[in-house]
Protein backbone atom coordinates (compact mmCIF):
# COMPACT_ATOMS: atom_id res chain seq x y z
CA UNK A 1 0.00 0.00 0.00
CA UNK A 2 1.11 3.61 -0.14
CA UNK A 3 0.22 6.48 2.35
CA UNK A 4 0.91 9.99 1.56
CA UNK A 5 0.96 12.62 4.35
CA UNK A 6 1.09 15.84 3.63
CA UNK A 7 3.33 16.77 0.91
CA UNK A 8 4.60 19.46 -0.05
CA UNK A 9 7.14 20.76 -2.36
CA UNK A 10 8.06 24.29 -3.18
CA UNK A 11 10.53 25.08 -5.72
CA UNK A 12 11.83 29.35 -4.64
CA UNK A 13 8.50 30.59 -4.75
CA UNK A 14 6.82 28.31 -6.64
CA UNK A 15 4.42 25.76 -5.23
CA UNK A 16 4.59 22.28 -6.93
CA UNK A 17 2.74 20.30 -4.55
CA UNK A 18 0.77 21.50 -1.48
CA UNK A 19 -0.56 19.88 1.46
CA UNK A 20 -1.01 16.28 -1.08
CA UNK A 21 -2.81 13.01 1.41
CA UNK A 22 -4.16 10.32 0.18
CA UNK A 23 -3.70 6.56 0.15
CA UNK A 24 -3.69 3.36 -1.88
CA UNK A 25 -5.12 0.06 -0.39
CA UNK A 26 -3.74 -3.53 -1.77
CA UNK A 27 -6.22 -4.89 -4.07
CA UNK A 28 -7.18 -1.39 -5.97
CA UNK A 29 -6.15 0.69 -8.68
CA UNK A 30 -6.00 4.26 -7.65
CA UNK A 31 -6.07 6.53 -10.83
CA UNK A 32 -4.01 9.82 -10.05
CA UNK A 33 -5.84 12.68 -12.49
CA UNK A 34 -4.45 15.85 -13.48
CA UNK A 35 -3.67 18.02 -16.41
CA UNK A 36 -0.44 18.87 -17.14
CA UNK A 37 1.89 20.27 -14.68
CA UNK A 38 -0.36 19.77 -11.61
CA UNK A 39 2.36 18.25 -9.65
CA UNK A 40 1.54 14.22 -10.22
CA UNK A 41 4.94 13.69 -11.49
CA UNK A 42 6.69 15.64 -8.26
CA UNK A 43 4.18 13.79 -6.21
CA UNK A 44 5.50 10.35 -7.21
CA UNK A 45 9.24 11.31 -7.41
CA UNK A 46 9.05 12.00 -3.65
CA UNK A 47 6.59 8.56 -2.98
CA UNK A 48 9.64 7.34 -4.55
CA UNK A 49 12.40 8.95 -2.96
CA UNK A 50 14.12 10.79 -5.68
CA UNK A 51 12.88 14.17 -4.92
CA UNK A 52 13.26 15.32 -1.24
CA UNK A 53 9.83 17.04 -0.15
CA UNK A 54 9.99 20.35 1.48
CA UNK A 55 7.37 18.86 4.14
CA UNK A 56 5.19 15.78 4.52
CA UNK A 57 6.31 12.10 4.53
CA UNK A 58 4.91 9.30 2.42
CA UNK A 59 5.42 5.50 3.24
CA UNK A 60 5.25 2.84 0.46
CA UNK A 61 4.53 -0.70 2.22
CA UNK A 62 4.41 0.93 5.92
CA UNK A 63 7.95 2.69 5.26
CA UNK A 64 9.31 5.36 3.59
CA UNK A 65 10.55 4.41 0.16
CA UNK A 66 14.21 4.93 0.87
CA UNK A 67 14.25 2.64 4.09
CA UNK A 68 13.06 -0.39 1.82
CA UNK A 69 16.01 -2.60 2.03
CA UNK A 70 15.74 -3.51 -1.54
CA UNK A 71 12.66 -1.65 -3.15
CA UNK A 72 12.65 -2.92 -6.82
CA UNK A 73 11.18 -6.44 -4.87
CA UNK A 74 8.29 -4.44 -3.24
CA UNK A 75 7.30 -1.97 -5.58
CA UNK A 76 7.94 -1.59 -9.02
CA UNK A 77 8.39 2.10 -10.68
CA UNK A 78 8.18 3.46 -13.68
CA UNK A 79 8.14 7.61 -13.89
CA UNK A 80 9.20 8.16 -16.89
CA UNK A 81 9.65 5.68 -19.61
CA UNK A 82 12.44 7.45 -21.74
CA UNK A 83 14.86 7.22 -18.63
CA UNK A 84 16.64 4.52 -19.91
CA UNK A 85 20.27 4.12 -21.47
CA UNK A 86 20.30 4.43 -25.51
CA UNK A 87 23.08 2.20 -26.16
CA UNK A 88 21.73 -0.23 -24.41
CA UNK A 89 19.34 -3.12 -25.47
CA UNK A 90 16.13 -3.52 -23.67
CA UNK A 91 17.16 -7.17 -22.61
CA UNK A 92 20.07 -5.63 -21.51
CA UNK A 93 18.50 -2.31 -19.27
CA UNK A 94 16.38 -4.97 -17.36
CA UNK A 95 19.02 -7.77 -17.17
CA UNK A 96 21.25 -4.81 -15.33
CA UNK A 97 17.98 -4.00 -13.44
CA UNK A 98 17.83 -7.43 -12.27
CA UNK A 99 21.32 -7.79 -11.42
CA UNK A 100 21.10 -5.20 -9.03
CA UNK A 101 17.91 -6.75 -7.28
CA UNK A 102 19.40 -10.29 -6.92
CA UNK A 103 16.18 -11.08 -9.39
CA UNK A 104 17.23 -14.64 -11.33
CA UNK A 105 18.16 -13.75 -15.35
CA UNK A 106 15.09 -16.26 -16.11
CA UNK A 107 12.92 -13.54 -14.62
CA UNK A 108 13.99 -10.55 -17.49
CA UNK A 109 12.46 -13.28 -20.40
CA UNK A 110 9.47 -13.81 -18.47
CA UNK A 111 8.21 -10.22 -18.09
CA UNK A 112 9.66 -9.38 -21.78
CA UNK A 113 7.10 -11.55 -22.95
CA UNK A 114 4.23 -11.02 -20.18
CA UNK A 115 4.62 -7.22 -21.98
CA UNK A 116 5.00 -8.31 -25.52
CA UNK A 117 8.59 -7.65 -26.80
CA UNK A 118 9.67 -10.53 -28.30
CA UNK A 119 12.81 -11.76 -28.63
CA UNK A 120 14.43 -9.44 -31.79
CA UNK A 121 12.96 -6.01 -29.93
CA UNK A 122 14.41 -7.18 -26.72
CA UNK A 123 18.05 -7.54 -28.83
CA UNK A 124 17.17 -4.18 -30.20
CA UNK A 125 19.18 -0.85 -28.99
CA UNK A 126 16.14 1.38 -26.67
CA UNK A 127 17.41 3.96 -28.84
CA UNK A 128 15.37 2.45 -31.77
CA UNK A 129 12.22 1.91 -29.31
CA UNK A 130 9.16 3.58 -29.88
CA UNK A 131 7.60 5.22 -27.39
CA UNK A 132 5.36 2.88 -26.73
CA UNK A 133 7.99 0.20 -26.98
CA UNK A 134 9.69 1.94 -24.10
CA UNK A 135 6.60 2.28 -22.18
CA UNK A 136 6.73 -1.51 -22.41
CA UNK A 137 10.07 -2.05 -21.34
CA UNK A 138 9.78 0.69 -18.18
CA UNK A 139 6.62 -1.61 -17.12
CA UNK A 140 8.10 -4.63 -17.76
CA UNK A 141 11.15 -2.81 -15.76
CA UNK A 142 8.83 -2.21 -13.20
CA UNK A 143 7.30 -5.82 -12.96
CA UNK A 144 10.91 -7.42 -12.89
CA UNK A 145 11.09 -7.73 -9.29
CA UNK A 146 7.77 -9.51 -8.65
CA UNK A 147 6.40 -6.50 -6.51
CA UNK A 148 3.45 -5.82 -4.85
CA UNK A 149 2.92 -2.05 -5.15
CA UNK A 150 3.05 -0.30 -8.47
CA UNK A 151 3.68 3.62 -8.89
CA UNK A 152 3.44 4.31 -12.80
CA UNK A 153 3.52 7.96 -14.31
CA UNK A 154 1.32 7.97 -17.70
CA UNK A 155 2.24 4.58 -18.70
CA UNK A 156 -0.53 4.46 -21.73
CA UNK A 157 1.16 7.26 -23.15
CA UNK A 158 2.33 6.01 -26.44
CA UNK A 159 0.67 3.10 -26.46
CA UNK A 160 -1.88 2.57 -29.03
CA UNK A 161 -5.40 1.72 -28.17
CA UNK A 162 -4.70 -2.29 -28.04
CA UNK A 163 -1.90 -1.56 -26.05
CA UNK A 164 -3.87 0.29 -23.78
CA UNK A 165 -6.54 -1.97 -23.73
CA UNK A 166 -3.82 -4.60 -22.91
CA UNK A 167 -2.45 -2.70 -20.30
CA UNK A 168 -5.49 -2.56 -18.62
CA UNK A 169 -6.10 -5.63 -18.22
CA UNK A 170 -2.59 -5.99 -16.50
CA UNK A 171 -2.97 -3.74 -13.92
CA UNK A 172 -6.49 -4.67 -13.63
CA UNK A 173 -5.40 -8.61 -12.89
CA UNK A 174 -2.19 -7.15 -10.92
CA UNK A 175 -4.65 -5.63 -8.10
CA UNK A 176 -7.24 -8.27 -8.63
CA UNK A 177 -4.68 -10.56 -7.32
CA UNK A 178 -3.95 -8.12 -4.04
CA UNK A 179 -1.31 -5.46 -5.59
CA UNK A 180 -2.01 -2.11 -5.07
CA UNK A 181 -1.34 0.39 -8.35
CA UNK A 182 -1.03 4.17 -8.56
CA UNK A 183 -0.91 5.55 -12.02
CA UNK A 184 -1.28 8.81 -13.14
CA UNK A 185 -2.48 10.52 -16.12
CA UNK A 186 -3.53 13.39 -17.77
CA UNK A 187 -6.90 12.21 -19.63
CA UNK A 188 -9.88 11.09 -17.94
CA UNK A 189 -10.96 8.48 -20.03
CA UNK A 190 -7.99 6.36 -19.73
CA UNK A 191 -7.96 6.12 -15.87
CA UNK A 192 -11.81 5.98 -15.39
CA UNK A 193 -11.89 2.26 -17.18
CA UNK A 194 -9.10 0.93 -14.90
CA UNK A 195 -9.46 2.44 -11.97
CA UNK A 196 -11.07 1.67 -8.36
CA UNK A 197 -10.16 5.21 -6.89
CA UNK A 198 -9.31 8.40 -8.33
CA UNK A 199 -7.41 11.44 -7.08
CA UNK A 200 -7.62 14.51 -8.96
CA UNK A 201 -5.12 17.33 -8.42
CA UNK A 202 -4.94 20.63 -10.12
CA UNK A 203 -2.68 23.40 -9.01
CA UNK A 204 -0.79 20.88 -6.81
CA UNK A 205 -3.49 20.73 -4.89
CA UNK A 206 -6.10 17.85 -3.91
CA UNK A 207 -9.60 19.09 -5.68
CA UNK A 208 -11.33 15.43 -5.39
CA UNK A 209 -10.35 12.04 -4.77
CA UNK A 210 -12.83 9.12 -3.51
CA UNK A 211 -14.27 6.03 -4.81
CA UNK A 212 -14.44 6.50 -8.95
CA UNK A 213 -18.37 5.57 -8.70
CA UNK A 214 -18.98 7.51 -5.77
CA UNK A 215 -16.81 10.35 -7.60
CA UNK A 216 -18.93 9.84 -10.84
CA UNK A 217 -22.37 9.48 -9.16
CA UNK A 218 -21.67 12.61 -6.84
CA UNK A 219 -21.28 14.55 -9.67
CA UNK A 220 -24.25 16.45 -10.26
CA UNK A 221 -27.12 16.55 -12.17
CA UNK A 222 -27.18 17.46 -16.25
CA UNK A 223 -30.43 19.45 -17.00
CA UNK A 224 -32.01 21.17 -20.09
CA UNK A 225 -34.72 22.89 -21.18
CA UNK A 226 -36.10 25.15 -23.61
CA UNK A 227 -36.33 28.42 -21.37
CA UNK A 228 -32.46 28.06 -20.70
CA UNK A 229 -32.71 31.31 -18.80
CA UNK A 230 -36.15 30.68 -16.64
CA UNK A 231 -33.98 27.60 -15.34
CA UNK A 232 -30.81 28.90 -14.62
CA UNK A 233 -32.60 31.83 -12.82
CA UNK A 234 -34.81 29.44 -10.89
CA UNK A 235 -32.13 27.42 -9.79
CA UNK A 236 -30.04 30.11 -9.02
CA UNK A 237 -32.89 31.36 -6.71
CA UNK A 238 -32.72 28.00 -5.22
CA UNK A 239 -29.73 28.27 -4.17
CA UNK A 240 -27.66 25.72 -6.46
CA UNK A 241 -24.58 25.59 -8.11
CA UNK A 242 -24.62 25.92 -11.54
CA UNK A 243 -22.28 25.78 -14.68
CA UNK A 244 -22.58 25.58 -18.21
CA UNK A 245 -21.83 22.19 -19.38
CA UNK A 246 -21.54 21.06 -22.64
CA UNK A 247 -24.49 19.09 -22.94
CA UNK A 248 -26.82 21.74 -20.75
CA UNK A 249 -26.90 23.10 -17.13
CA UNK A 250 -25.05 21.09 -14.53
CA UNK A 251 -26.45 21.10 -11.09
CA UNK A 252 -24.84 21.08 -7.74
CA UNK A 253 -27.54 18.86 -6.46
CA UNK A 254 -29.57 15.36 -7.48
CA UNK A 255 -32.29 14.93 -10.12
CA UNK A 256 -35.07 14.92 -7.29
CA UNK A 257 -33.88 18.22 -6.25
CA UNK A 258 -33.70 19.97 -9.95
CA UNK A 259 -37.13 18.72 -10.86
CA UNK A 260 -38.71 19.96 -7.80
CA UNK A 261 -36.91 23.51 -8.77
CA UNK A 262 -38.35 23.27 -12.28
CA UNK A 263 -41.97 22.53 -11.24
CA UNK A 264 -41.92 24.95 -9.21
CA UNK A 265 -40.68 27.47 -11.25
CA UNK A 266 -42.99 26.07 -14.04
CA UNK A 267 -40.07 25.27 -16.58
CA UNK A 268 -40.56 22.26 -18.81
CA UNK A 269 -37.20 20.13 -18.96
CA UNK A 270 -36.45 18.42 -22.31
CA UNK A 271 -33.76 16.84 -19.94
CA UNK A 272 -32.71 15.78 -16.65
CA UNK A 273 -30.21 13.36 -15.67
CA UNK A 274 -27.49 12.43 -13.20
CA UNK A 275 -24.31 14.42 -14.74
CA UNK A 276 -22.30 10.62 -14.30
CA UNK A 277 -18.79 11.34 -15.58
CA UNK A 278 -19.53 14.32 -17.35
CA UNK A 279 -19.97 16.12 -13.86
CA UNK A 280 -15.83 14.68 -12.89
CA UNK A 281 -15.12 15.13 -16.97
CA UNK A 282 -16.30 19.21 -16.55
CA UNK A 283 -13.92 19.72 -12.96
CA UNK A 284 -11.36 18.63 -15.34
CA UNK A 285 -11.81 20.72 -18.25
CA UNK A 286 -11.95 23.69 -15.27
CA UNK A 287 -8.82 22.53 -13.89
CA UNK A 288 -7.21 22.13 -17.42
CA UNK A 289 -8.36 25.45 -18.13
CA UNK A 290 -7.39 27.62 -15.25
CA UNK A 291 -4.95 24.88 -13.23
CA UNK A 292 -5.11 27.20 -10.73
CA UNK A 293 -7.35 25.99 -7.52
CA UNK A 294 -10.42 24.47 -6.88
CA UNK A 295 -13.04 26.10 -9.17
CA UNK A 296 -15.70 23.33 -9.22
CA UNK A 297 -18.77 22.01 -8.29
CA UNK A 298 -19.23 21.37 -4.66
CA UNK A 299 -20.76 18.06 -4.89
CA UNK A 300 -17.50 16.82 -6.09
CA UNK A 301 -15.19 17.93 -3.68
CA UNK A 302 -14.59 14.68 -1.36
CA UNK A 303 -13.40 15.42 1.58
CA UNK A 304 -9.49 14.57 1.68
CA UNK A 305 -9.75 15.08 5.52
CA UNK A 306 -12.43 12.04 5.50
CA UNK A 307 -10.18 9.39 4.93
CA UNK A 308 -7.56 8.29 7.93
CA UNK A 309 -3.85 8.31 6.21
CA UNK A 310 -1.75 6.21 7.78
CA UNK B 1 0.25 -3.25 9.09
CA UNK B 2 -2.07 -6.17 7.78
CA UNK B 3 -1.30 -6.27 4.25
CA UNK B 4 -0.22 -10.07 4.18
CA UNK B 5 -4.08 -10.85 4.96
CA UNK B 6 -5.55 -8.83 2.70
CA UNK B 7 -3.38 -9.47 -0.16
CA UNK B 8 -2.63 -13.18 -0.21
CA UNK B 9 -1.32 -13.53 -4.11
CA UNK B 10 0.80 -10.38 -4.81
CA UNK B 11 2.00 -10.45 -1.67
CA UNK B 12 3.18 -13.81 -0.64
CA UNK B 13 4.12 -13.46 3.33
CA UNK B 14 7.64 -13.61 3.32
CA UNK B 15 10.81 -13.10 0.64
CA UNK B 16 13.96 -13.34 -0.20
CA UNK B 17 14.70 -10.63 -1.70
CA UNK B 18 13.93 -8.13 1.20
CA UNK B 19 17.49 -7.64 2.01
CA UNK B 20 19.57 -4.54 0.37
CA UNK B 21 22.29 -5.45 -2.15
CA UNK B 22 25.36 -5.84 -1.00
CA UNK B 23 28.44 -3.88 -2.26
CA UNK B 24 29.78 -6.59 -4.42
CA UNK B 25 26.77 -7.03 -5.99
CA UNK B 26 26.65 -2.96 -6.77
CA UNK B 27 29.75 -3.38 -7.96
CA UNK B 28 29.39 -6.19 -10.46
CA UNK B 29 26.59 -3.96 -11.85
CA UNK B 30 28.46 -0.78 -11.96
CA UNK B 31 31.09 -3.10 -14.16
CA UNK B 32 28.77 -4.34 -16.60
CA UNK B 33 27.59 -1.16 -17.42
CA UNK B 34 30.92 0.04 -18.06
CA UNK B 35 30.96 -2.43 -20.79
CA UNK B 36 27.34 -2.63 -22.39
CA UNK B 37 26.83 0.02 -24.09
CA UNK B 38 28.71 0.76 -27.28
CA UNK B 39 30.41 4.02 -26.54
CA UNK B 40 32.09 2.05 -23.15
CA UNK B 41 33.34 -0.91 -24.18
CA UNK B 42 34.77 1.04 -27.07
CA UNK B 43 36.13 3.07 -24.37
CA UNK B 44 37.85 0.38 -22.47
CA UNK B 45 38.71 -1.15 -26.03
CA UNK B 46 40.61 2.53 -27.03
CA UNK B 47 42.46 2.27 -23.39
CA UNK B 48 43.27 -1.00 -23.72
CA UNK B 49 45.05 -0.29 -27.67
CA UNK B 50 46.36 2.32 -26.89
CA UNK B 51 49.76 0.74 -24.75
CA UNK B 52 49.51 -1.47 -27.65
CA UNK B 53 49.65 1.46 -30.21
CA UNK B 54 52.63 3.25 -27.62
CA UNK B 55 54.39 -0.51 -27.59
CA UNK B 56 54.41 -1.07 -31.17
CA UNK B 57 55.61 2.56 -32.27
CA UNK B 58 58.33 2.35 -29.79
CA UNK B 59 59.47 -1.42 -31.33
CA UNK B 60 59.28 0.84 -34.58
CA UNK B 61 61.04 3.90 -34.00
CA UNK B 62 63.28 3.72 -30.40
CA UNK B 63 66.76 3.00 -30.54
CA UNK B 64 67.45 -0.74 -29.77
CA UNK B 65 68.52 -0.15 -26.03
CA UNK B 66 65.42 1.76 -24.96
CA UNK B 67 63.45 -1.37 -26.30
CA UNK B 68 63.03 -2.63 -22.96
CA UNK B 69 60.45 -3.97 -20.51
CA UNK B 70 60.18 -0.74 -18.14
CA UNK B 71 60.18 1.75 -21.19
CA UNK B 72 57.23 0.14 -22.69
CA UNK B 73 55.31 -0.06 -19.43
CA UNK B 74 56.28 3.64 -18.48
CA UNK B 75 55.99 5.55 -22.01
CA UNK B 76 52.20 3.56 -22.04
CA UNK B 77 51.27 5.03 -18.53
CA UNK B 78 50.33 8.64 -19.36
CA UNK B 79 47.88 8.11 -22.56
CA UNK B 80 46.40 5.63 -20.32
CA UNK B 81 46.35 7.82 -17.69
CA UNK B 82 44.51 10.52 -19.69
CA UNK B 83 41.52 8.09 -20.81
CA UNK B 84 40.91 6.66 -17.28
CA UNK B 85 39.36 9.33 -15.95
CA UNK B 86 37.36 10.02 -18.47
CA UNK B 87 35.87 6.25 -18.18
CA UNK B 88 35.47 7.67 -14.35
CA UNK B 89 33.63 10.77 -15.33
CA UNK B 90 31.46 9.00 -17.80
CA UNK B 91 30.75 6.01 -15.44
CA UNK B 92 28.91 9.44 -13.49
CA UNK B 93 27.54 11.29 -15.65
CA UNK B 94 26.07 8.76 -17.86
CA UNK B 95 23.54 8.57 -15.19
CA UNK B 96 22.44 11.91 -15.24
CA UNK B 97 22.68 12.30 -19.46
CA UNK B 98 21.01 9.12 -19.96
CA UNK B 99 18.77 9.90 -17.27
CA UNK B 100 19.30 6.58 -15.93
CA UNK B 101 19.43 7.84 -12.78
CA UNK B 102 16.10 7.32 -12.07
CA UNK B 103 16.18 3.72 -12.19
CA UNK B 104 19.50 3.28 -10.76
CA UNK B 105 18.34 5.25 -7.49
CA UNK B 106 14.76 3.59 -7.68
CA UNK B 107 16.39 0.40 -7.23
CA UNK B 108 19.18 2.01 -4.53
CA UNK B 109 17.00 5.01 -2.71
CA UNK B 110 20.89 4.76 -0.62
CA UNK B 111 22.34 6.27 -2.86
CA UNK B 112 26.02 6.65 -1.11
CA UNK B 113 26.13 3.12 -2.01
CA UNK B 114 25.65 3.41 -5.92
CA UNK B 115 28.32 6.04 -5.71
CA UNK B 116 30.62 3.85 -3.68
CA UNK B 117 29.97 0.78 -6.23
CA UNK B 118 31.04 3.12 -8.98
CA UNK B 119 34.20 4.17 -7.45
CA UNK B 120 34.81 0.62 -7.14
CA UNK B 121 34.41 -0.48 -10.46
CA UNK B 122 36.20 2.65 -12.30
CA UNK B 123 38.99 1.48 -9.45
CA UNK B 124 39.07 -1.96 -10.77
CA UNK B 125 38.93 -0.80 -14.18
CA UNK B 126 41.66 1.29 -13.77
CA UNK B 127 44.01 -1.83 -12.22
CA UNK B 128 42.55 -4.11 -15.25
CA UNK B 129 44.38 -1.40 -17.47
CA UNK B 130 47.98 -1.35 -15.67
CA UNK B 131 47.42 -5.20 -15.88
CA UNK B 132 46.77 -4.56 -19.70
CA UNK B 133 49.52 -2.14 -20.35
CA UNK B 134 51.89 -4.86 -18.18
CA UNK B 135 50.49 -7.57 -20.81
CA UNK B 136 51.53 -5.30 -23.77
CA UNK B 137 54.90 -4.43 -22.57
CA UNK B 138 55.27 -7.98 -21.80
CA UNK B 139 54.54 -8.71 -25.61
CA UNK B 140 56.77 -5.58 -26.71
CA UNK B 141 59.48 -6.98 -24.81
CA UNK B 142 59.43 -10.68 -26.30
CA UNK B 143 58.85 -9.48 -29.88
CA UNK B 144 62.12 -7.16 -29.01
CA UNK B 145 64.00 -9.72 -28.09
CA UNK B 146 63.41 -11.57 -31.10
CA UNK B 147 63.88 -8.62 -33.69
CA UNK B 148 67.13 -7.36 -32.01
CA UNK B 149 66.08 -4.81 -29.67
CA UNK B 150 67.18 -5.40 -26.09
CA UNK B 151 64.41 -7.06 -24.83
CA UNK B 152 65.55 -7.07 -20.97
CA UNK B 153 62.72 -7.57 -18.51
CA UNK B 154 64.22 -6.07 -16.01
CA UNK B 155 61.28 -3.74 -13.62
CA UNK B 156 61.05 -2.18 -10.53
CA UNK B 157 58.74 -3.36 -8.51
CA UNK B 158 58.20 0.19 -6.69
CA UNK B 159 57.53 1.45 -10.27
CA UNK B 160 54.71 -0.56 -10.90
CA UNK B 161 53.17 0.43 -7.51
CA UNK B 162 53.74 3.97 -8.33
CA UNK B 163 51.87 3.05 -12.08
CA UNK B 164 48.59 1.74 -9.50
CA UNK B 165 48.80 5.02 -7.55
CA UNK B 166 48.76 7.24 -10.66
CA UNK B 167 45.94 5.46 -12.75
CA UNK B 168 43.80 5.23 -9.81
CA UNK B 169 44.37 8.40 -8.19
CA UNK B 170 43.77 9.51 -12.43
CA UNK B 171 40.66 7.61 -12.88
CA UNK B 172 39.26 8.60 -9.22
CA UNK B 173 40.04 12.52 -9.78
CA UNK B 174 37.65 11.88 -13.06
CA UNK B 175 35.39 10.33 -11.18
CA UNK B 176 35.10 13.01 -8.10
CA UNK B 177 34.60 15.84 -11.51
CA UNK B 178 31.99 13.69 -12.50
CA UNK B 179 30.42 13.72 -9.45
CA UNK B 180 31.14 17.17 -8.95
CA UNK B 181 29.63 18.57 -12.34
CA UNK B 182 27.26 15.95 -12.85
CA UNK B 183 27.59 16.77 -16.83
CA UNK B 184 29.57 15.03 -19.28
CA UNK B 185 31.38 17.56 -21.60
CA UNK B 186 31.70 19.67 -18.81
CA UNK B 187 33.18 17.70 -16.65
CA UNK B 188 35.45 16.27 -19.30
CA UNK B 189 36.18 19.90 -20.36
CA UNK B 190 36.93 21.00 -16.70
CA UNK B 191 38.93 18.23 -15.55
CA UNK B 192 41.72 18.60 -18.87
CA UNK B 193 41.72 22.53 -19.03
CA UNK B 194 41.86 23.27 -15.28
CA UNK B 195 45.16 21.36 -14.79
CA UNK B 196 46.55 22.80 -18.57
CA UNK B 197 45.55 26.52 -17.11
CA UNK B 198 47.25 25.73 -13.55
CA UNK B 199 50.44 24.84 -15.41
CA UNK B 200 50.59 28.08 -17.42
CA UNK B 201 49.51 30.45 -14.64
CA UNK B 202 51.83 28.64 -12.13
CA UNK B 203 54.61 29.10 -14.50
CA UNK B 204 53.69 32.63 -15.38
CA UNK B 205 53.22 34.34 -11.87
CA UNK B 206 56.36 33.81 -9.62
CA UNK B 207 54.23 33.76 -6.30
CA UNK B 208 52.12 30.95 -7.89
CA UNK B 209 55.21 28.83 -8.86
CA UNK B 210 55.88 27.71 -5.27
CA UNK B 211 52.40 26.75 -5.05
CA UNK B 212 52.06 25.08 -8.25
CA UNK B 213 54.48 22.97 -7.31
CA UNK B 214 52.00 21.16 -4.30
CA UNK B 215 48.80 22.07 -6.52
CA UNK B 216 49.89 21.18 -9.96
CA UNK B 217 49.22 17.45 -10.37
CA UNK B 218 50.87 17.22 -13.46
CA UNK B 219 54.39 18.22 -11.76
CA UNK B 220 53.33 15.91 -8.17
CA UNK B 221 52.35 13.00 -10.35
CA UNK B 222 55.53 13.10 -12.35
CA UNK B 223 57.75 10.99 -9.75
CA UNK B 224 55.32 8.30 -10.29
CA UNK B 225 57.02 7.74 -13.45
CA UNK B 226 60.35 6.15 -11.62
CA UNK B 227 61.07 3.80 -8.97
CA UNK B 228 62.23 6.38 -6.68
CA UNK B 229 59.56 8.51 -4.75
CA UNK B 230 61.01 10.95 -2.07
CA UNK B 231 59.04 11.90 1.48
CA UNK B 232 58.81 15.31 0.05
CA UNK B 233 57.44 13.80 -3.38
CA UNK B 234 54.62 12.07 -1.62
CA UNK B 235 53.80 14.96 0.26
CA UNK B 236 53.54 17.41 -2.69
CA UNK B 237 51.59 14.02 -3.91
CA UNK B 238 49.26 14.25 -0.88
CA UNK B 239 48.44 17.41 -1.04
CA UNK B 240 47.35 17.71 -4.81
CA UNK B 241 45.35 15.02 -4.59
CA UNK B 242 43.50 16.52 -1.51
CA UNK B 243 42.77 19.77 -3.51
CA UNK B 244 41.94 17.57 -6.87
CA UNK B 245 40.72 14.26 -5.90
CA UNK B 246 39.05 14.65 -2.28
CA UNK B 247 37.79 17.45 -2.23
CA UNK B 248 36.09 17.29 -5.76
CA UNK B 249 34.37 13.64 -4.70
CA UNK B 250 33.36 15.18 -1.31
CA UNK B 251 31.72 17.84 -2.59
CA UNK B 252 30.38 15.59 -5.09
CA UNK B 253 29.11 13.47 -3.35
CA UNK B 254 26.84 15.37 -1.43
CA UNK B 255 25.59 17.04 -4.65
CA UNK B 256 24.40 13.73 -6.32
CA UNK B 257 23.32 12.70 -2.80
CA UNK B 258 21.06 15.82 -2.78
CA UNK B 259 20.14 16.34 -6.08
CA UNK B 260 16.41 15.82 -7.07
CA UNK B 261 16.77 13.06 -9.50
CA UNK B 262 14.11 14.05 -12.47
Amino acid sequence: MIAVHQLTKRYGRHTAVEDVSFHCEPGTVTGFLGPNGAGKSTTMRMICGLTPPTSGASTVDGRPYRQLPNPGRTVGVLLDASAQHAGRTGREALTVAASTMGVDRRRVGEVLDRVGLGTAAARRRVRAYSLGMRQRLGLANALLGDPRVLVLDEPANGLDPEGIFWMRGLLRDFADRGGTVLLSSHLLREVEAVADRLVVIGGGRIVAQGGKDELLAGAGTVVRARDGAALRAALHRAGLTVSEGSEGLLVGADTDAVGEVALTAGVALTELRPAGGGGLEQLFLTLTATASGPVVPATTIAEPTGEVVR
Amino acid sequence: MTTVSTAPEVTPGHRSGEHRPSLVRLTAVELRKLVDTRAGRWLLITIGLVSAVIVALLLVYAEAPEQNFTVFFTTALLPVGVLLPVLGILSITSEWSQRTALTTFALVPRRERVITAKLGAVVLAALGAVLSSLAFAAAGTAIAGATGGAGTWRIEGALVAHSVVFQVASVLMGAGFGLLLLNTPLAIVTYLVLPIIWSIVGELVRPLNRAAEWLDTGRTMEPLFTAEVTAGQWQRLAVSLLVWLVVPLVAGMVRTMRREVA
